[in-house]
């Protein structure tokens, strides 16, 4: 049985010594964990990140299957707890917090308090608008990661991140809202892809 | 007065909040965010802050999905 010296290790040994402790030492949340945010927490402790705050008010549904982490079987449970799972057996000794709440105006600012970078991987334009506009006018130094359009069909090339400010990063083709065409697990993992990319720069100091 | 939006030179005939420069441009204050002068402000704000000559806004729609 390995233990967490050595997974440390193993990831040091993969991606270098100061990559690995800066990893481990960000505290990093998701918000709303459907297709991008599911891909997103998967991906981040992939890279190292074991302080992960996971925060959606919904459980598993059939149809969040095309395109979301999540199986058959979950059916029914809140998807901040099953994902919780999936990353513990990815590593077991990461500290994930979890939230099953739905944000909203009075509780947005407050609930991450503690986190330095947030992914915004909600789903209605409306609450990505209200989450960003929360965070980056509540607080001076966290960082947020947003999204904004990856459905349709279109190129997974037309993706791409945007640097706002040195706070602010939009990721998406910025257009293709899903009110209007399909979502596919292709583009939003590509999306998803493009924001843990940025946390995992930002942590890293290279942006 | 010129202000710049989203990178495009606009000229303004009349002194405008953001809130009205928005309205004008019938954008959907509840799908956006902006930034004026490289900070992001609070929608809250929009009424109060007057656009002035030289300004940089940049306007951030978001379309749904995640």
């Amino acid at each position: 049985m390995t233990d967490i010296s050595g997974f440390r290790t193993s990831l040091a040994d993969r991606h270098g010594a100061e990559f690995a402790v800066r990893m481990r030492q960000a505290r990093v949340a998701v918000a709303g964990l459907g297709g991008l945010g599911s891909n997103i927490a998967i991906m981040l402790v992939r890279m190292g990140v074991e302080r992960l705050h996971l925060i959606d008010y919904d459980r598993v549904e059939l149809s969040n299957l095309n395109r979301q982490q999540y199986a058959f079987g979950d059916i029914g449970r809140y998807k901040a707890e099953v994902l919780q799972e999936q990353l513990l057996g990815i590593n077991p000794y990461a500290a994930i917090k979890t939230d099953c709440l739905r944000l909203n105006a009075d509780n947005m600012a407050e609930v991450f308090a503690e986190d330095d970078i947030i992914c915004e991987a909600l789903d209605a334009a409306e609450c990505k608008a209200l989450l960003v506009d929360t965070l980056m006018t509540k607080y001076t130094d966290k960082k947020v990661v947003a999204a904004s359009g990856m459905a349709g069909l279109g190129s997974a090339n037309e993706i791409v991140t945007r640097k706002l400010n040195g706070r602010l990063y939009i990721c998406g083709d910025g257009r293709s809202d899903c009110a209007d065409m399909p979502l596919t697990a292709a583009r939003a993992a590509v999306c998803a892809g493009h924001q843990a990319q940025t946390v995992c720069r930002l942590i890293l100091g290279l942006e | 007065m010129l202000v710049i939006v989203n990178g495009e030179k606009v000229f303004l005939s009349a002194q405008l909040s953001i809130a009205e420069f928005l309205q004008q441009q019938d954008y959907r204050t509840e799908r956006i965010v902006t930034e004026l002068n490289g900070r992001i402000v609070s929608r809250e704000s929009y009424g109060g802050i007057l656009l002035k000559d030289g300004d940089k806004l940049e306007i951030v729609s978001f379309v749904g999905g995640g």
